[in-house]
């Protein structure tokens, strides 16, 4: 299992209801499922991967979280985890809210647009940054919304939106984000990871 | 036929069954057919449900029409539904007549032929039948049950009248009230069969018109890219246009052909009843319009699987299913297979749709003997 999702399952607490948005093959399901026998649900837009979670039995639905999330009641999951995926929307503002009207608290990772291998690309480089996180051209991207670990902080402040916790990912390495190293950390992370409420 | 007749296992019911129609049956037959072995523990068998012109011969070759099973593809040794390792129970449903009481059963109170006097059953009354069997085998509580069409809402409302009877739920290609175009459709294929003199009210079953009710509803199973690609404007006989009305077109002889074999199977009556039943089901009104009140604190395992072709029971209405399940906070999987044979895809070799089944069916039964 990738650390991303070794991160976000120390996170979730044991036997507790999760939701995992863009659950891709289910691995982070099946992990909370069986280790911390978490009650876990997922939905994912890809047929095949969809199906290949339900041959595992997990519970995952086909669907796309922009306009599937609706049906789920307010407060019903203890978590809702949606891992790398809210740069891909066309209205991620409206998904997140949807996030956080589905659960008591939501798990959010971005991949960090303010990382120094981006930046740099496009200041010496002049193209739209390819890297190892980030791999398509400007043409085929699925990104649509891009933004740093400082601009998803700034959006929480802004939305009253509560950050019990976030933390950071460099080459496998997690450490936390505080309001001092919150400059450095834009700057050397490749993602982000926050709890939020 | 008829010494093969009664050799199909029946359970005669000697309870008394309300109806929903108010009319009160008792000592009457539920025919059905097994596959596979009962384990010891008697936790690995599966419902199968069979839809409109199915009945409990699901695989095998049909001891009675000498044709295979209708859900040969999924049930058998070795299958998606693996019957060495699952123990496979079909019923014929109330209304049907493959032994089942149902139009073509006598009326004690006539000695004739029911017909028509057989009183309107809907799909609530064919569930409590079979669940008379199923307590009947011994069985607490089964590892599935699955259908597709109508026998997804039977599926459906098994779920909604016994919650916790199953592990898993499999509703396939199916919707929880029956649509306005669904019930035109069956009326369509009831008028034709009420229009053919034969057809004396219901004294008999009526050839002509009961070949042109299947003709119309097999249309309905297909997709208009399936019809293109298998036959598109193809010629019987290769060669030109006959300028007259006999079957020019290889559609049409197709047609023709799955009316005429339909009519040596089935019973005209029984196609009655058992359309209405379908165009009865609205399970969101048994519910007071809330359907998620079906499945409130039911703690089944839901796969509902739609077809990317299906019009007939389009993925949308199988959402809906998916999104009352959501709304009370079911356990519920949703997959749409991609698949250009319509409707019918549930009965075909569509490998996808066999390996979700299969593997849902699997893990569950691999859960409960963790």
């Amino acid at each position: 299992m990738k650390k991303e999702f070794e991160v976000i399952s120390k996170i979730i607490k044991n036997k507790k209801r999760v939701l995992d948005v863009g659950c891709g093959d289910g691995t982070l399901m099946e992990y909370l499922k069986n280790s911390q026998q978490n009650d876990v649900r997922g939905l994912e837009p890809q047929k095949n991967l969809a199906q290949k979670c339900i041959s595992k039995g997990l519970s995952v639905i086909e669907g796309d979280a922009e306009k599937d999330l609706i049906q789920f009641p307010k407060k019903s999951f203890d978590y809702v985890v949606l891992s790398q995926t809210l740069q891909a929307f066309f209205d991620p503002e409206k998904v997140l809210d949807q996030l956080l009207r589905i659960g008591k608290q939501t798990i959010v990772s971005i991949p960090n647009f303010g990382f120094w291998k981006v930046r740099l690309h496009l200041l010496f480089k002049g193209t739209m940054p390819v890297t190892k996180n980030l791999p398509n051209e400007w043409y085929n991207t699925p990104n649509l919304h891009m933004c740093t670990i400082k601009d998803f902080v700034n959006f929480c402040n802004k939305k009253n939106i509560k950050i019990d916790k976030s933390m950071c990912l460099t080459n496998e390495k997690i450490s936390e984000i505080t309001k001092k190293n919150m400059g450095y950390k834009n700057v050397f992370s490749q993602l982000g990871i926050f709890l939020i409420e | 036929m008829n010494t093969e007749m009664k050799n199909i296992k029946k359970l005669i019911v000697n309870q008394s069954l309300e109806l929903d129609c108010g009319k009160i049956i008792k000592n009457f037959p539920v025919a059905y057919e097994t596959y596979g072995t009962l384990n010891k523990d008697k936790d690995n068998a599966i419902l199968a449900c069979h839809a409109l012109t199915g009945d409990q011969f699901c695989t095998n070759i049909n001891p009675i029409t000498k044709r295979e099973g209708w859900w040969t593809f999924a049930v058998g040794p070795g299958k998606a539904i693996d019957t060495n390792k699952y123990f496979v129970i079909c019923v014929n449903v109330l209304g049907g007549c493959m032994g089942s009481y149902g139009p073509r059963e006598i009326n004690p109170e006539t000695n004739k032929l029911f017909g028509t006097t057989f009183p309107v059953i809907t799909i609530r009354d064919m569930v409590r039948a079979q669940k008379y069997l199923i307590d009947h085998l011994g069985i607490k509580k089964l590892l599935s049950i699955v259908g597709g069409s109508m026998g997804g809402m039977q599926v459906l409302q098994f779920a909604a009248l016994y919650p916790n009877l199953a592990h898993s739920v499999i509703p396939i290609a199916c919707s929880a009230s029956h649509s306005a175009q669904n019930i035109a459709l069956n009326e369509l294929g009831r008028q034709a069969i009420m229009a053919d003199p034969n057809w004396k009210k219901g004294d008999s079953s009526p050839d002509k018109g009961l070949a042109v009710a299947r003709m119309a509803a097999h249309i309905t199973y297909l997709s208009k890219k399936g019809l293109e690609e298998k036959f598109g404007r193809k010629l019987q006989d290769k060669g030109s246009l006959k300028f007259s009305f006999d079957a020019d077109f290889q559609i049409e002889s197709y047609l023709r052909y799955q009316g005429a074999t339909f009519v040596d199977r089935f019973d005209a009556n029984s196609y009655l009843y058992i359309t209405r039943a379908m165009d009865y089901f609205d399970l969101q009104k048994q519910f007071k319009g809330n359907l998620s009140l079906a499945f409130k604190d039911n703690k089944s395992k839901f796969c509902v699987i739609s077809f990317s072709s299906d019009w007939l029971y389009p993925t949308i209405e199988n959402k809906e299913i998916v999104i009352a399940l959501n709304a009370c906070g079911a356990n519920v999987a949703f997959v749409e297979i991609n698949s250009d044979k319509g409707h019918d895809s549930f009965l075909l070799d569509v490998p996808e749709f066999l390996r979700t089944i299969s593997e849902f069916i699997n893990s569950t039964y691999n859960e409960i003997k963790k």
